[in-house]
């Protein structure tokens, strides 16, 4: 029988329960979800509301043969790469950010063929994840048609049963692990973004698994107050996990901004020293640490206040 | 335009200037970060007050904060004084739906037919340079009723053949970039510090169309790595203006 991701996610899930049950974990706890081999799909895109405390974690425990996906990468990737815990990234950019220059580590990995880069367009990798959000095996779009791109990543072209227009196919990605960081949830996996929500609302449904790191749980009636904000339902997510400041260096919208001194000091680092430069930036800032909560303290609160400054002076008045 | 604003102008300042001389009022532009997005702004404060500006992390509408330029599309800069916010995804169908006006690209490499490489330097199996990769690009150039690309005129960038195609021109030309079936759109003009070019109406090849102020069209020629088309008549760029270049470096902000 023909391969089908997206009918296996979901028989998956047509044989579990959906029990509106306490769901809040530690972080310990909740990374236990991602197994060796698993494709993790990493929320937030670039430096923004990026799931760092659990990708801290997961780090921390340590995992193998991940494949990773994401919307845009930031170093998070090259972490995982220099630690050996991933070989796959899937995405449509790989870097640090506009003015931090080329991912030096992710470089080195994809051009000594290390790892693979399986590369997709914005939008390719978008419908990808849409696809399996909505449960069929691929959607149809204009992306990616005439470019190289689309015969590297094996997308198939089809056409219009109505209309003959040639269009390309791409098919559905069910993440296993879906990693994603909000503005608030209830226990139960209720879960509230402000701003801009990126793809993490198709990934969280397309995943198999969900971990939702919050910066507050609330109490339901704080998110029945507001429905309209809660953008994943309790039944699409398996763990909780409370993590202020949970995606600090990078930058949670409305909360705090970006920590640009500390993620130009890990591009320095890797400037310098390549890989090494990375897992020298995991010894000191995820290993050294119990948790991720020691390594948030450790910037200070000086720097705290400075960056949730910042993003107030930003927000609409 | 005074002495030395003139002696002071950098190559970026020209490009952005006459780039964003090109958007027109009453369109939607989505802006690549950097130039583009700097160069969309620049035209809402001059000639384009009504130009909506749309960028991929899910912003329409945005504002910018001079001296305080976005480093990603998806930030809080990005976002200042946006009207909606949406998915990523959602930016992108509004593009194939057919909204969007401009598209607005910078480039590593690009060939006589506007094909953009921003993927890999060398062979694909065995890359001498990772690129970052597409981005938004490829859906940018795909989607959008027609895009606009800005980049330094260097032989390096401008080449026979590009090592990969990541966002489609017009492919070999003539009628294949319809023939794959991206029947909308493509590269129209393509802004320089030397020049201003288009594309020929058949062939689909780029063609020199206008110089920056003190360029000859040796010195286009000379700086592109293939056999540019002239168009009969090729006209200079006026220069910046003072109030154009003083509102860029307002929105730059100090170096």
């Amino acid at each position: 029988m023909t391969l089908n991701p997206v009918r296996d996610a979901r028989e998956e899930l047509e044989r579990r329960e959906r029990p509106v049950d306490d769901k809040t974990m530690t972080p310990a706890q909740a990374v236990q979800l991602v197994r060796d081999g698993d494709h993790v799909a990493v929320g937030g895109t670039n430096y923004a509301r990026t799931p760092m405390g659990l990708i801290f974690e997961l780090l921390r425990r340590g995992v193998t043969g991940l494949s990773l996906s994401r919307a845009l990468t930031c170093y998070e990737a090259e972490l995982f790469l220099a630690a050996g815990m991933a070989d796959r990234v899937v995405t449509s950019w790989v870097g640090i950010g506009h003015t931090w220059g080329l991912a030096r580590v992710l470089r080195h990995y994809v051009e000594n063929d290390l790892a693979e880069y399986e590369e997709w367009s914005h939008l390719g990798l978008a419908l990808r994840y849409k696809a399996g959000a909505m449960g069929v095996p691929f959607l149809p779009t204009m992306s990616m048609l005439g470019s190289d791109l689309a015969g590297r990543a094996g997308a198939q072209e089809i056409h219009c049963p109505y209309t003959g227009q040639k269009l390309l196919a791409v098919p559905s990605l069910n993440p296993d692990v879906a990693l994603i960081h909000v503005h608030r949830a209830d226990v139960f996996g209720n879960a509230q973004i402000d701003g801009y929500s990126l793809m993490d609302v198709d990934v969280s449904r397309a995943a198999r698994r969900v971990i939702v790191s919050a910066e507050e749980i609330v109490s339901t009636d704080v998110i029945r107050a507001a429905p309209e904000r809660t953008v994943i339902p309790h039944f699409a997510v398996d763990a909780v996990v409370e993590m202020p400041f949970g995606s600090y260096p990078h930058e949670c919208y409305g909360l705090y901004d970006a920590d640009t001194e500390h993620i130009s000091e890990y591009v320095a680092a890797v400037r310098a020293r390549g890989p090494a430069g990375a897992l020298d930036y995991i010894d000191r800032y995820v290993n050294a640490y119990p948790d991720f909560a020691s390594f948030v303290q450790s910037a200070g609160e000086g720097r705290l206040d400075d960056l949730r400054a910042q993003a107030e002076e930003m927000m609409p008045r | 335009m005074t002495a030395t604003l003139e002696t002071s102008l950098t190559p970026d300042e020209l490009m952005t200037i006459s780039a964003s001389r090109l958007l027109r009022d009453n369109r939607v532009v989505f802006a690549g970060i950097g130039l583009p997005l700097v160069a969309a702004v620049l035209a809402r404060r001059r000639q384009a007050p009504n130009l909506t500006v749309i960028l991929e992390g899910g912003i329409i509408g945005t504002h910018l904060s001079p001296g305080r330029l976005p480093s990603s599309t998806n930030e809080m800069r990005a976002a200042i004084g946006a009207e909606m916010f949406t998915s990523v995804t959602d930016i992108f169908l509004f593009a194939q739906r057919g909204f969007f006006d401009y598209g607005f690209l910078g480039v590593a490499q690009i060939d006589p037919y506007g094909n953009i490489n921003t993927s890999i330097i060398g062979s694909p199996d065995q890359p001498t340079v990772r690129l970052p990769g597409p981005g938004g690009a490829n859906d940018i150039i795909s989607m959008c009723n027609e895009t606009l690309v800005v980049t330094q005129h260097e032989p390096r960038r401008f080449v026979e053949q590009v090592d990969f195609i990541t966002s489609p021109g017009y492919l070999a030309g003539g009628d294949s970039r319809a023939e794959s079936g991206l029947i909308h759109g493509g590269p129209s003009r393509v802004v320089t510090d030397l020049a201003l070019m288009d594309f020929a109406p058949d062939s689909r090849r780029m063609r020199l169309r206008a110089l920056q102020p003190g360029v000859s069209v040796d010195d286009v020629k000379k700086a592109t790595g293939f056999e540019l088309l002239v168009h009969e008549d090729v006209d200079e760029l006026p220069p910046p203006e003072h109030e154009e270049l003083a509102l860029l470096r307002e929105l730059n902000g100090p170096a």
